[in-house]
């Protein structure tokens, strides 16, 4: 049964400075559903940090609604917010020690005691996400003895431990090769479906998302636009997404040709 | 796990280490005295000299619990920095928390003079001295994060750490132009640091002080952990930053500006226990990381201080020349093997 689990209601996005309100995107209605892999495309500095830094409660949006789970995000306890929303990030982990297994465990974080004991359960959901993952056989390697590529299925399988019903990744893809790439698409869309949690990330590969994912948000200057890729294929969403004579979208192929 | 089963025999080994030295440092120093009448003493007996009685109670014993408190102290004040800071480097001396602690206690033993006589008093009480030396610490541990939160780099960090300690070098030097001879002997011995001179009072108050700051780290083991994988990760784990990271900078100000007011600014333990605890129990678990720091931290401050008086010598070498002797290699050694810092 398809839920929804985050949806956006006449959402403003941009912010406030001394020099006055940047607004970057308006009237955005935007509705994650769950079982679903949704991908988050759009040119560099086009915003798509700051749509998802809001619609994670991290920002404050100028005007409108995210709702999760049918609740005003700003309204979560940011423990009850840990235990509906998780994050993967692109940022460089800080010098540690951490094993994989350990790594894993800290996405039990929001439900553990003060002095982080795992208890059996969460023993056992550490070690769901890490089959899922499959990186068992990581378990107690160091987390910088590991590739590129393993790490990215390290923080993906922490945030599945965090149990959470929608999981959001900034650019997990960025510094893989193609076939890591590929590999971690269906990955994400294999866990959306075994688990009806919905995944949302943004990426800059769009041939691969056109393939796999199951809806699409493209962000260009005039407008956002959430549809399925076939649906965006042939109203002619992509070609809108660069401003640049010389790259154009096939609408056969599904793909950017350079002219 | 097979883990555990190492940790615990680690801890065992810890434990009995600990007691060891403690019990060394008691029985261990110019004057002879042997271990059956250090016993006896310690047990409430008589010894068969009751000199050796008084140096067993109101000399050793002392010093060897300051030992103990300085060292736990500092060591857990550095490994709470290291992870607040994401800087393997980080410790109490390094960052110059010890020398914000040595200018307020200048300003209070060096400008005394400058006070109404009633308020010099209260100065150079043993609450005064903290409460400066506190204040001093807390001060620069402010100035450090605010100038980490612009510097991201770990090298910069430590270089601000460096200038705020020439920087009170300098404003000591300027102190002891209007000091009399008195103050600056009285600094100067303060300074180099020292174990001992504590009365059991005195070791009331530093008790009170390093108990509440262990608490607090104790409070932040959760929030330490989450911070492994740095502030966002945390903060998406549903930790609340800005309280955890206040009662974290109170925790480590409490701490080292305590035990530098009593002890003097110490070098290098806090910088150099967390490691080697990390070290030893190859892990990032600050549960684990806690208890063994605690217990490293005790131990090589006791053996630091057996040092400093090795029996049959007349003299006492200043606590400060020794744990530099084993520190500044330590430090240079993780410079070396960088990659893998922890």
């Amino acid at each position: 049964m398809i839920r929804s689990i985050l949806n956006t209601s006449n959402l403003n996005i941009g912010y406030k400075s001394k020099k006055g309100v940047t607004t970057i995107a308006k009237d955005l209605n935007l509705n994650l559903d769950s079982g679903k892999l949704i991908t988050l495309i759009g040119a560099n500095g086009i915003g798509k940090s700051t749509l998802l830094r809001t619609i994670t409660g991290i920002q404050k949006p100028l005007s409108g609604n995210v709702y999760l789970n049918e609740k005003e995000i700003s309204h979560y306890k940011p423990l009850e917010l840990a235990q509906n929303l998780s994050l993967v990030l692109t940022e460089k982990l800080p010098p540690s020690s951490l094993s994989v297994f350990e790594l894993v465990a800290l996405g039990r974080q929001p439900y553990t005691n003060w002095v982080d004991k795992l208890s059996n359960e969460d023993v056992v959901k550490v070690q769901e996400a890490m089959q899922l993952t499959q990186i068992e056989h990581l378990a107690s390697k160091k987390h910088f003895q590991i590739s590129d590529g393993q790490l990215q299925k390290v923080l993906i399988a922490r945030a599945l431990a965090q149990d959470t019903p929608l999981i959001i990744l900034d650019e997990p893809t960025t510094h893989l090769d193609l076939l890591h790439k590929v590999s971690l698409f269906k990955l994400l869309k294999k866990l959306t479906h075994e688990t009806q949690k919905c995944i949302l990330f943004s990426t800059h590969d769009i041939d691969l998302a056109i393939q796999l994912s199951d809806e699409m948000i493209i962000m260009t200057p005039e407008s956002i636009v959430q549809d399925q890729p076939c649906n965006l294929i042939s109203n002619g969403s992509f070609n809108n997404l660069f401003k640049d004579e010389h790259i154009i979208f096939d609408a056969e192929k599904g793909k950017f040709i350079v002219n | 796990m097979a883990n555990k089963k190492r940790n615990t025999i680690l801890f065992v080994i810890l434990a009995l280490g600990l007691l060891l030295m403690f019990f060394a440092s008691i029985s261990l120093g110019s004057v002879m005295i042997p271990v059956k009448d250090v016993f006896t003493s310690l047990t409430g007996g008589h010894a068969t000299k009751s000199t050796w009685e008084y140096i067993i109670i109101n000399y050793r014993l002392p010093k060897a619990i300051t030992a103990v408190l300085v060292g736990t102290g500092l060591s857990i004040s550095g490994l709470l920095m290291q992870t607040l800071f994401r800087n393997p480097l980080a410790g109490p001396y390094v960052l110059g928390l010890s020398s914000g602690a040595s200018l307020g206690v200048a300003f209070v033993i060096l400008g005394a003079g400058f006070l109404p006589s009633f308020l010099s008093v209260i100065a150079l009480s043993s609450y005064g001295i903290v409460l400066a030396s506190t204040a001093g610490s807390t001060l620069v541990l402010l100035l450090v994060l605010v100038v980490s939160q612009r510097l991201r780099d770990t090298m910069a960090i430590l270089i601000v750490g460096l200038m705020f300690g020439s920087f009170t070098t300098a404003i000591v030097s300027v102190l002891t132009y209007f000091s009399t001879a008195e103050q600056l002997q009285k600094f100067t011995f303060w300074s180099m640091g020292s174990l001992g001179n504590l009365s059991w009072p005195t070791i009331g108050i530093l008790t009170t002080c390093v108990t509440i700051g262990l608490l607090l780290s104790a409070k932040s083991i959760k929030p330490l952990n989450a911070l492994l994988l740095g502030e966002n990760y945390a903060k998406s784990m549903g930790l609340n930053f800005k309280q955890a990271r206040l009662v974290i900078i109170f925790a480590t100000s409490i701490l080292s500006g305590a035990i530098t007011a009593f002890a003097g600014p110490i070098a290098f333990i806090g910088l150099a226990v967390p490691h080697i605890a990390k070290l030893t129990f190859q892990t990032s678990n600050h549960t684990v990381l806690f208890w063994s720091t605690l217990f490293f931290g005790s131990i090589i401050m006791l053996f630091c201080d057996i040092v400093s008086q090795m029996p049959g010598f007349e003299v006492t070498l200043p606590i400060n020349a020794i744990t530099s002797i084993i520190g500044a290699p330590v430090v240079i050694w993780l410079l070396v093997r960088k990659r893998n810092f922890q």
